[in-house]
């Protein structure tokens, strides 16, 4: 018997890899340089838009608090996220199980979802005063609803016939559960918590401009009223990087578990 | 009929199945009745909506009928409705995390057979279908027909009496399909399995079949049996003779499409 050659799905060969990556860092410098470039050339004054040279030099002032400010916010987006991540996936999953459940309590979070959770943020304020606390949770409430959309979505989509060729064999609901269902939801959960890692950094901030004594957001609300644009620019820079870190490091999970070709792009 | 005397393997008679939806009552099976003895290969042959996939669910014990008697298992072939039944669907359905071996696996965890003899009757099957050497690669690296034949492995592992297949070679390219039927001949006699087959090729259930059961459309119900007597082995040639030409044509008309 012949066998078919296999399909060319892996042959881009491996050397194209570092120049792709390459290419990607060339244009994160090129955009800096540019920046560089507008503000010492076009004579732009350094309280509307700073030099990289003199965003970067704030990381010296003593005041800012950098490294304290850093960890409260981030703080804030992660334990939000995560508990996002717990809550999304287990009721999705109890959706899963119960039909009825889904029936009736997905309707009322799609309502309660229509609520911009931003406008949220003052009760919570009421609520829990200033914090860590009230943060995370506008972080939670903004991220969570991608993340159980995505996975409830991903039990949903398991082919149908895959479910009768295990139940021919009268698999246990369990074994249904952890060899089929659970697998083929994992793409789906990763691409909903790749949503929710972008939303819940937004909320945290926002949550911090709303009310709050410590954080990066709360910082920039601080310099903005001397008119400290380069410090500004840092703490933006520092929310992205907590932002991208935290993005990384679900991609970076996702590499882990999932199979190339059933990962959702 | 030779079989008559002895107990038929799959005993159906007088089968009914209807389905509502909404107001309307849709009649997918009205009155079935045949025989499959043990060993054979039949297939069943009718337009989309003919109700052959029902009754394929309805053998895997997937779906239940209003009224009739659909029977597997004889005195000398018993059969145990957890692990008799193999099946393969138009889409391989492989999993996607996991490698071939652990796919072609999958039946025997279920059914919680011993692993390591698994495992080994996992490699001969693969072996069997022509897939040494990749047990190791995942679905995607695998062509269709690489993939449908995998999901023909995973259907034998767990030694059932009864495979039961829809449409499975009905998503490859024609000449894969071909090819994919003369294979399905050779593991069917190395193997010995009884086979039900679904199709809505003519020429392909003539040419795999002992039998062909032959199903049409609105309203659904059976129009004939017929056995196919052509010799065997069986090679693609034969697709020319005039006997093969003659049990198509039989099915055309039973179809209404000559």
């Amino acid at each position: 018997m012949t066998i078919e050659p296999s399909r060319a799905a892996d042959t881009k060969p491996t050397a194209e890899r570092p120049r792709r990556y390459l290419s990607g860092i060339l244009s994160h410098v090129a955009l800096i340089a540019a920046w560089y470039l507008f503000v010492t050339y076009g004579h732009v004054p350094s309280f509307v838009m700073p030099s990289p040279v003199a965003t970067v030099a704030t990381l010296a002032g003593e005041n800012y608090d950098w490294i304290g400010n850093t960890l409260v916010t981030a703080s804030e987006i992660f334990s939000g996220y995560v508990l996002a991540v717990i809550v999304g996936v287990l009721l999705a999953i109890g959706f899963s199980w119960s039909r009825a459940a889904e029936d009736a309590v997905m309707p009322l979070l799609v309502s309660l979802n229509m609520i911009p959770k931003v406008a949220l943020g003052p009760l919570f304020i009421v609520w829990f005063s200033y914090g860590i606390f009230p943060n995370a949770i506008i972080a939670f409430s903004i991220s969570f609803f991608p993340i159980l959309l995505n996975t409830a979505r991903g039990f949903r989509e398991v082919e149908p016939e895959l479910l009768d060729l295990v139940r021919s064999l009268q698999s246990s609901k369990w074994q249904t559960f952890t060899k089929i269902q659970l697998p083929s939801a994992f793409p789906y959960i990763f691409s909903g918590m790749k949503i929710g890692a972008i939303l819940a950094v937004a909320g945290a901030i926002v949550g911090e401009f709303l009310g709050s004594s410590r954080g990066l957001g709360y910082l920039m609300l601080q310099v903005q009223v001397t008119l400290d644009t380069a410090a500004m620019f840092m703490a933006v820079i520092l929310i992205t990087l907590i932002g991208i870190v935290l993005y990384g490091l679900v991609i970076g999970l996702e590499r882990l578990l999932i199979v190339r070709d059933a990962r959702i792009q | 009929m030779s079989c008559a005397a002895v107990e038929p393997f799959i005993h159906i008679r007088a089968l009914r199945k209807s389905y509502r939806k909404g107001d309307q009552h849709f009649l997918a099976i009205s009155d079935a009745t045949f025989d499959v003895a043990a060993g054979e290969l039949v297939a069943l042959v009718g337009p989309s909506g003919c109700g052959k996939t029902t009754l394929l669910k309805i053998l895997a014990g997937l779906q239940s009928y209003d009224s009739g008697e659909a029977r597997i298992g004889s005195v000398s072939h018993p059969f145990d409705p957890s692990r008799d039944i193999g099946m393969v669907f138009q889409q391989a359905l492989l999993l996607k995390w996991r490698r071939i071996l652990q796919n072609v696996l999958l039946p025997a965890e279920i059914l919680g057979l011993p692993m390591a003899e698994s495992r080994e009757r996992a490699r001969d099957l693969l072996a069997m279908v022509g897939l040494s050497g990749f047990e190791d690669k995942y679905p995607y690296e695998l062509s269709g027909g690489m993939q449908q034949r995998a999901a023909i492995a995973r259907a034998l592992i767990h030694d059932p009496k009864l495979i039961l297949m829809d449409e499975p070679f009905g998503a490859l390219d024609a000449l894969t399909r071909e090819k994919m039927n003369l294979e399905l001949l050779n593991i069917w006699k190395k193997s010995g399995k009884t086979i039900v087959f679904v199709t809505h090729g003519i020429a392909e259930a003539v040419f795999l079949g002992t039998r062909v059961v032959v199903m049409t459309a609105g309203p659904a119900r059976m129009a004939d049996n017929i056995k196919i007597e052509l010799p065997e082995p069986r090679f693609l040639d034969l697709k020319t003779t005039e006997s093969f030409g003659e049990y198509s044509r039989r099915i055309y008309h039973l179809l209404g499409l000559a």
